[in-house]
């Protein structure tokens, strides 16, 4: 089971502004072992991002995406009171949701 | 030829304003912006989750740990760390003592944690409640105490081996980190035989390091400090550590807690 993601969103005039922390391993595939084994890549393949449930930003992810990522964007339209969704899914079919109420 | 001459002025004024902004100012700029998405959070989270969740062989909480202000009380306890703990017959940091909690209350066996290679098992439970519980005293003022005995010897001898000079490099901790306005590469080395440097350097850990995407509790920092000198690993929760901060935490009295902080 995956650690929950920290969510925060503010909206300020039309928009809001939404910050999410993963917390991932994101293995890239490239790397080796003590013992010269390559680490198989495990990482997040694919982002959904929702708004009161309607999908609002999706995004494929790969490899060359950090360790524990940080990912910002905007939604317009967004107020406070709203509900912001965010799901990540893994190349091992692991999946984390969250959600987070905007400020 | 005038018309020239006014344009070199201007591109020598603008070469002027850019030689201001050094590279450590850069850095700090750099810092800032990642301090708002610090991975570290992710750990102060599950370090929260660990201190009340029911665990060990005992099946109990770390609630009524003591960490020197009273049990339960974590709020402001960091910045009063390493002390004499009565109990422990001994003066410990932060994490040798939440071992010794994990042991009385929860029944851990607090050697094989010591044991237990850094980042993994229940060391890495003990590096993410040592980010939670420093993030509680997160823009406090150090205040540690120096009124037992066994504090100021304590103190001594962090004096001592922060001098000492040895190993294949004849190195010491001083070497890079009694001066001032010193940096290696482009990493600024703090002096850590006064404030602010003492403070800074002192109050940054737990921290998280982008460059390898972990968690380094003070522990890790000082055992990987002493790697960089070509020394033994004094192992986790070594006299030598905890005498290293007792030393730095006294020579940055008053100085801020920033951690859990980011570093490279």
């Amino acid at each position: 089971m995956a650690d929950p993601m920290r969510i925060r969103a503010q909206a300020s005039g039309d928009k809001a502004t939404v910050r999410v922390l993963m917390s991932h391993e994101m293995e890239s595939g490239q790397r080796k072992d003590g013992n010269g084994k390559t680490i198989p890549a495990w990482h997040i393949q694919d982002v959904t991002a929702t708004l009161n449930g309607k999908t609002v930003m999706t995004a494929e992810w790969g490899p060359a995406v950090s360790k524990n990522p940080f990912l910002q964007f905007t939604i317009k339209g967004a107020k406070a009171g709203d509900k912001v969704g965010i799901t990540w899914k893994d190349n091992k079919g692991d999946s984390r949701t969250d959600e987070a109420t905007i400020s | 030829m005038k018309k020239i001459l006014i344009v070199f002025g201007l591109i020598g004024a603008c070469a002027a304003a850019f030689a201001q902004k050094s590279s450590t100012d850069s850095i700090a700029e750099y810092r800032a912006m990642l301090q708002d998405g610090n991975p570290a959070e992710l750990f102060e989270a599950k370090g929260e989750d660990l201190w009340k969740q029911k665990r060990g062989p005992k099946n109990a909480s770390l609630e009524q740990c003591d960490l020197g202000k009273g049990p339960g009380v974590v709020k402001g306890a960091w910045v009063e760390l390493p002390r004499y703990f009565a109990d422990a017959a001994r003066v410990q940091d932060l994490e040798s003592r939440l071992v010794t909690c994990m042991q009385t209350l929860q029944g851990f066996n607090a050697d094989e944690i010591v044991k237990t290679p850094f980042g993994s098992g229940e060391q890495s439970n003990v590096t993410a409640l040592a980010t939670w519980i420093s993030a509680e005293s997160k823009g406090m003022k150090f205040k540690l105490s120096q009124s037992h005995i066994e504090e100021r010897k304590m103190y001594e001898v962090g004096k001592r081996l922060f001098f000492m000079r040895g190993g294949s490099h004849d190195f010491a901790c001083a070497t890079c980190h009694s001066q001032d306005d010193k940096r290696i590469r482009l990493q600024d080395l703090p002096n850590l035989t006064k404030n602010p440097g003492a403070g800074n350097g002192f109050g940054a850990w737990p921290a998280y390091r982008v460059s390898n995407g972990q968690m380094w509790g003070a522990q890790l920092r000082l055992n990987d400090c002493y790697r960089q000198q070509r020394f033994p690993y004094p192992l986790f929760g070594s006299e030598a550590t905890i005498a290293l901060g007792v030393y730095m935490g006294v020579n940055g009295l008053g100085g801020e807690a920033t951690a859990p902080a980011i570093k490279r």
